[in-house]
């Protein structure tokens, strides 16, 4: 109750400091602009290895921009109180504690033909609804599974994006000097499969994986050249890293680890019938285990996608995906899985489905996004409701169902973490 | 002699008529012109103001930026800046006459350009009463047009959509100003034979030679909103160029829009 209260306290001295420094701040030309946003939710049932409650937090985003003729600075952060993690120490990496800085960076135009962005970032590219092969840019599952807003299943990276516009085709070159993971699923939050233990866990098992993070060494280099022809947009793509999630396990010490992998791919989409289609491909080379005889790191992989969008009714829109993991080296993997290890399917398939329904001049949104797998039998059900009350008023409340029929697989293992959330979201 | 004079005179009698009484395609292809293709590019600063049939409102200001490329194609950015939730979205559309648009929304929290699937054209434009094929303009080959009544100062032209099953009217009379070609008013009738929604010019001037419509506002009759655009700052022929209408422009605002 006490943090409530001093959280709140800091929420308002925060909010009058703003509005107080708002016309200081004009004067300056900064433009400035936020929200507050308070959700909270609760398991559907119970799991023995969590809290009940699921989401329960505060959060003031401010946005500051200013900008000259060639140049941009943004500063755009998160000040949260986040009632669910027992360890509230800060980590600006991980976005942990009291701070979750989303943006810091400066824009600029160097020359006529390039443009480059330098600081902490936000980053996508790539075709797929929700399903990434290209962007192998941090996400944050965790954000994601308990009922944040969309805009969190991105994780910021502190990069270098350079972009070139010759006549040719946009190169796009971004260098992180240090390793940006993905924030993922560490046991603290949300449960979850510990091949280890042989069995679901969460706080009384939270993972800790050994990062990459050795500054200029261990860095990741994204690519990306795309043209649009005739209304297509076509794009080619090479990532040079990290696995996102410690795919890996380090034998002598049990510890998880982050492989290193190299992906090269393509995408197309554009207008097609009614509609609109997207493909995307990537091939993911594991660079620890060319052979794909060491069972403790990932063998290669080729990911495919295929998406069709269109409006079925008016303000109703339907979107398909299909997206299939294809495990190289399949029979060596299946010889070298220890004894007692869940083998995974040489297709991992998995379809995917978006409903959006819009009502009320727009005010009233009803979503429903579902990915199912047949191979791994498992699936996960996003429905979510969004009201606006007025311009700046937005209530929101939805639900993360997780079903499985095993404990192993990617969703099946969440199941104990199906929970409904509710939020309000004031702007300014 | 006689006969020569006569055909003469005849000839000019006829094409004077011909010129007082120009065709409803003629006139709905000029209307079409001054409406949507005045100057080679332009910007204007719009404020909507939208108003349901209590008394909320909502308002929503965009920058837009148009650009005429080819023969009758365009392109356009409009980029947002209230109310907050889409301040600094970006809405690009390259207009294909003839089949259909490509259009991307820019998500800046997410750093990410989405496609927007071709659909539905009379659906409204960020929850207002207008109406995309308002903001682009409706195809002119998609109405037969007859020219019902002439005024001293209006056209009045009925236009009967040719595949009505794609649209929720029967038909539109539209008044066209006979100095301007712009359109002053559009009246919608339903399938009952009533007017259901009509569309109003209610401020015009002309900026560098241009008949520019600088108020128009949209009631929806059945529903009881309306909306109230309300353009500044209107400019053309700035020399846009067409790179602007790209990527690169989603990520990194032009300073036309800023």
């Amino acid at each position: 109750m006490n943090r409530i209260i001093t959280s709140l306290l800091i929420f308002l001295s925060l909010t009058s400091a703003v509005l107080s420094a708002d016309s200081w701040i004009e004067s300056m030309d900064i433009d400035v602009n936020g929200f507050l946003d308070i959700r909270s939710g609760f398991r559907t049932q119970n799991d023995s290895n969590e809290k009940d409650a699921s989401l329960g937090e505060a959060r003031i985003q401010i946005s500051l921009e200013r900008n000259w003729d060639i140049i941009t600075i943004q500063l755009r952060s998160d000040f949260l109180y986040d009632h669910i993690p027992d360890d509230h120490s800060s980590d600006l990496e991980e976005g942990s504690g009291v701070v979750d800085l989303r943006e810091a960076n400066l824009q600029a135009v160097p020359a006529d033909f390039m443009d480059i962005k330098i600081g902490r970032q936000i980053l996508t590219w790539g075709t797929g609804d929700m399903l990434f092969i290209n962007d192998l840019f941090p996400k944050d599952w965790q954000s994601f599974f308990s009922g944040r807003d969309d805009e969190y299943l991105k994780a910021p990276s502190d990069a270098v994006f350079t972009s070139f516009f010759p006549e040719l085709a946009n190169i796009d070159i971004v260098y992180t000097p240090r390793f940006n993971p993905d924030r993922g699923i560490t046991g603290e939050r949300l449960s979850y499969w510990n091949p280890m233990l042989g069995s679901l866990a969460g706080q009384n098992a939270i993972a800790d994986p050994d990062k990459p993070d050795d500054w200029f060494n261990d860095h990741e280099v994204a690519g990306r050249v795309s043209k649009t022809i005739a209304g297509y947009d076509l794009a080619a793509y090479a990532y040079d890293g990290y696995w996102k999630n410690p795919k890996g396990m380090n034998p002598a010490t049990t510890n998880a680890i982050f492989p290193g992998l190299s992906v090269y791919g393509a995408s197309i989409d554009g207008n097609l019938g009614k509609g609109l289609f997207n493909i995307e491909t990537g091939y993911y080379k594991s660079k620890d285990d060319s052979k794909g005889s060491d069972p403790f790191i990932p063998n290669d992989e080729i990911r495919l996608l295929l998406g069709y969008e269109m409006e079925l009714l008016r303000d109703l829109s339907v979107a398909v995906q299909y997206y299939v993991e294809h495990l190289q080296g399949y029979s060596n993997y299946t010889v070298n899985l220890p004894v007692g290890m869940n083998a995974r399917d040489e297709d991992r398939q998995l379809a995917t489905i978006r409903l959006t329904k819009m009502a009320m001049s727009q005010n009233l949104t009803l979503s429903l996004f579902a990915y199912y797998s047949p191979t791994d039998k498992d699936g996960y059900i996003r429905p979510v409701i969004k009201f606006k009350q007025s311009d700046n008023l937005q209530l929101t409340a939805g639900a993360n169902i997780f079903i499985g029929k095993e404990d192993h697989t990617f969703f099946g293992q969440f199941e104990n973490n199906s929970n409904i959330y509710a939020g309000i979201r004031r702007s300014f | 002699m006689k006969t020569t004079i006569v055909t003469v005179i005849l000839a000019i009698v006829s094409i004077t008529a011909w010129a007082a009484e120009p065709s409803a395609d003629e006139i709905i292809s000029k209307a079409n012109d001054a409406s949507y293709y005045a100057g080679k590019d332009g910007r204007a600063d719009v404020k909507m103001t939208i108003k349901d049939k209590g008394d909320n409102e909502r308002v929503r200001e965009f920058t837009i930026l148009r650009l005429d490329v080819g023969k009758n194609d365009q392109k356009f950015y409009v980029y947002f800046t209230a109310p907050a939730d889409v301040r600094k979205m970006a809405f690009l559309v390259w207009k294909n006459v003839g089949k259909d648009d490509d259009r991307w929304l820019w998500i800046p929290a997410l750093n990410k350009k989405k496609r927007i699937a071709p659909g539905d054209k009379r659906t409204s434009f960020v929850g207002s009463d207008f109406l995309y094929e308002d903001v682009s303009g409706r195809s002119i080959n998609d109405d037969i047009h007859e020219l019902l009544e002439t005024t001293d100062k209006e056209y009045k032209i009925k236009n009967t959509p040719k595949a009505p099953d794609t649209v929720e009217f029967t038909h539109y009379n539209v008044w066209i100003d006979k100095e301007t070609f712009l359109p002053r008013k559009a009246e919608y009738y339903n399938k009952n034979g009533k007017v259901y929604r009509t569309v109003e010019a209610t401020k015009t001037k002309t900026i560098q030679g241009y008949p520019t419509v600088l108020e128009s506002i949209v009631k929806d009759l059945e529903s009881g909103s309306s909306t109230i655009n309300v353009f500044t700052n209107i400019k053309y022929d700035i020399g846009l160029k067409e790179r602007i209408f790209t990527e690169r422009f989603l990520r990194r605002p032009p300073r036309e829009v800023r």
